[in-house]
């Protein structure tokens, strides 16, 4: 775990409608809600028609840039197998990879829900209450499919473990 | 009540501060990064309307502000060039409440045909320019803008970028302007008609005006000198968001940060440069501050060539400070975006391709026609410019090339700028006619689904006039437009095409089929409003 003082790095990639967009609304909403200084950025346009889709999460005490340094993330959260390779570069060396793989999404209630479940994994890293990410979770997404994300981010939590600390 | 600290993108800062700010009527043309701003003003419960392109837009918030109001138009940047003739001359009639202009640059060009730098704009046109570097700077550079706008009655253009639009960063809103009084009409013909005896004073006054704010801004001006590690340390000027890339890049660094960089504070710059030597200057775009500032005799260093292109960010502001100007490494590309699958356009397409047709094409999802398995789109330029680059093709190339010219234009692009283009078809028409097709799929669907005058619907989708597309080609003079489905018979819409463009005459398709991702919307937007009106007949 880093400091308090440092800043956090997260780039979450996918393709356009796998919700990374949103995934990256629940983190930055879970740092915020914990009193940290967050910035969060994506372009989005074309992007939205099935292309390459990235989002950048920072957050800690002050953040500059809304973007991560290139070669700057501590975590690479990736929704979609064919975006492992080309988003590899934006990991720093000794950061973390939270692969679309981690969860079987066929083991959850929606595949929609595979962001959240994935988020869930990066939660287990980070040093945010568990009840803020709970209501970012509740506050960004509608509420009748509040409980299948609930279940996926539980579910995405656990599996962290079989990450390497 | 609002929260004491908010997460909000650029966009909706400024949507909030317009609220906040008592602005009275916003208007605008849904052109990425901007299109967030109305949306959530309106959300906000704000009177938001899109108007049928910028300069419709901006002469109406002229109008508004001319009666005492307050009013925001927004734009992306290449809307300002079409917004440009009502500008230049609204800074010489100036305002009588407030008109904020918001324009939103796409450095990195992440989803536009070009990168200009709207700065340029303020310049020419004379108007103040602020330019926030992020969410917090959006809102209260918005309540500034309005504030400077009534202080010396000018227009304020707020100059944002697509990493300030989209980027999510902490607010915390500052108390609310005074409201201003209600809207009234004064008569003052010498400030509000532009003929060239009432013209010749108002420029000098604008001359006058900015002057005054030059001289407000180098005293009370949104700027601030971070003083970083003190003397002997190379001073770094910067605006927008590179001052955040800065800050991260050289956190030690003396810095002048700069909010109102039209019309800029000369004298604080040069102050600043003889305590900082050597200064440097680090922006994104055009060599604007750098030109500027050197322009005024203030010795500065500035960035090298190769980062005009493209966005700034931290890793390239470090190169910029250190003079590297290597070739810089290629990131892995990913996955292009394509039409979707399922997308009405992709039968127009289609055929075009199988029909070698040469297409003129326009601003829209389906320029993505000109990418694989389609490759069935061959210019594009501008919004509009697909009628009537087409016109000039088949004007000039030999019959036998003409013949296969077909323009395409989207529905919200065709009431944007593509009607005069008809209206040339009709006046001067190619000796070999012309096709044009209206891919017609009920929506602004590049910038995010937004209403147009041809859906029926306004801005938060309630009932709103309707102008129907093929009874407006009609009042052209163009005989019977067709209207088809292209998707219900592909081969029957490539024999329509063919024949058409056989006729010799100036002839349109209205190629309609929804938005694949609209039509759950559209649906649900329809059944609000008979929901509404069958309410209505049982009162």
């Amino acid at each position: 775990m880093r400091s308090k003082n440092d800043v956090t790095n997260v780039v979450i990639a996918g393709l356009g409608g796998q919700g990374a967009l949103k995934a990256s609304d629940i983190v930055a909403d879970a740092a915020f809600r914990s009193g940290l200084d967050v910035k969060k950025s994506e372009i989005h346009g074309m992007s939205q028609r099935g292309g390459s889709v990235t989002s950048d999460v920072r957050f800690g005490r002050e953040v500059f840039s809304p973007m991560v340094p290139s070669g700057g993330a501590d975590f690479l959260v990736v929704l979609a197998a064919s975006e492992v390779t080309n988003n590899l570069w934006q990991l720093r060396s000794g950061g973390t990879l939270i692969p679309p793989d981690l969860v079987d999404e066929h083991t959850l209630r929606s595949k929609k829900c595979l962001n959240v479940a994935l988020i869930g994994a990066l939660s287990a890293f980070l040093d945010l209450p568990e009840e803020r990410w709970l209501t970012a979770i509740r506050a960004n997404l509608p509420e009748k499919v509040h409980a299948m994300n609930l279940a996926a981010f539980q579910k995405g939590r656990e599996a962290a473990a079989g990450l390497p600390q | 009540m609002q929260s004491e600290r908010m997460l909000l993108s650029g966009d909706e800062a400024v949507a909030l501060a317009a609220r906040d700010g008592h602005v009275k009527l916003g208007t605008g043309y849904p052109g990425t990064p901007s299109t967030e701003i109305l949306e959530a003003f309106s959300e906000l419960g704000g009177r938001a309307q899109w108007s049928p392109n910028e300069k419709v837009a901006l002469e109406v918030a002229i109008g508004a502000a001319f009666a005492g109001a307050r009013a925001i138009c927004t734009m992306k940047h290449v809307g300002l060039n079409v917004a440009a003739d009502p500008l230049f001359t609204a800074a010489y009639t100036g305002v009588e409440g407030a008109l904020v202009v918001v324009s939103a640059d796409d450095p990195g060009m992440a989803s536009s045909q070009n990168e200009q730098d709207n700065r340029r704009y303020a310049v020419a046109a004379g108007v103040p320019m602020l330019e926030p570097a992020d969410s917090q700077e959006a809102y209260d550079f918005t309540l500034l803008a309005i504030e400077i706008s009534e202080r010396w009655h000018i227009p304020v253009l707020l100059r944002m970028t697509t990493r300030i639009c989209h980027s999510y960063t902490v607010v915390r809103p500052r108390p609310q302007l005074a409201a201003p009084p209600d809207p009234h009409f004064a008569r003052n013909v010498a400030h509000r008609v532009m003929i060239p005896a009432y013209a010749r004073p108002s420029h000098v006054r604008l001359r006058e005006k900015l002057e005054a704010i030059a001289q407000w801004n180098e005293t009370e001006g949104p700027n601030r000198v971070i003083e970083g590690a003190g003397a002997g340390a190379r001073g770094i000027v910067t605006s927008g968001i590179s001052y955040m890339h800065v800050r991260e890049a050289e956190p030690e660094a003396p810095v002048l940060k700069l909010g109102m960089t039209h019309p800029l504070p000369l004298a604080a710059i040069q102050a600043f440069a003889r305590a900082h030597s050597p200064t440097i200057v680090v922006e994104e775009g055009d060599p604007y501050l750098a030109d500027a500032v050197r322009a005024a005799g203030i010795a500065v260093e500035s960035k090298p060539a190769m980062f005009r292109f493209g966005e700034l960010n931290v890793d390239r502001v470090r190169r910029i400070l250190k003079g590297d100007s290597a070739p810089e490494a290629k990131l892995p590309s990913g996955k292009p975006p394509e039409l979707c699958p399922g997308c009405p356009h992709r039968s127009v397409f289609t055929a075009l391709r199988d029909l070698n047709c040469i297409v003129a094409g326009d601003i829209g999802c389906y320029t993505l026609g000109v990418l694989p398995p389609f490759n069935a789109l061959d210019t594009c330029v501008c919004m509009g410019a697909g009628i009537t680059v087409g016109l000039g093709l088949r004007q000039v190339l030999p019959p036998e090339e003409a013949r296969r010219v077909v323009s395409v234009i989207g529905d919200s692009t065709f009431l944007h700028s593509g009607i005069t283009g008809l209206v040339e078809a009709v006046y001067n028409p190619p000796p070999t006619g012309h096709l044009t097709i209206i891919l017609d799929n009920g929506t602004t669907a590049m910038t995010g689904m937004q209403e147009h005058p041809g859906t029926g619907r306004s801005l938060d989708h309630r009932r709103a006039g309707k102008v129907v597309i093929e009874r407006l080609i009609e009042s052209l003079g163009i005989a019977a437009p067709v209207v088809v489905d292209p998707t219900v018979d592909p081969a029957k819409f490539q024999e329509l095409v063919q024949e058409a463009l056989a006729s010799g005459a100036v002839r349109v398709i209205v190629a309609r089929r929804d938005c694949l991702l609209a039509t759950a919307k559209i649906k649900s937007y329809e059944q609000a409003l008979q929901r509404e009106a069958c309410l209505a007949l049982e009162e």
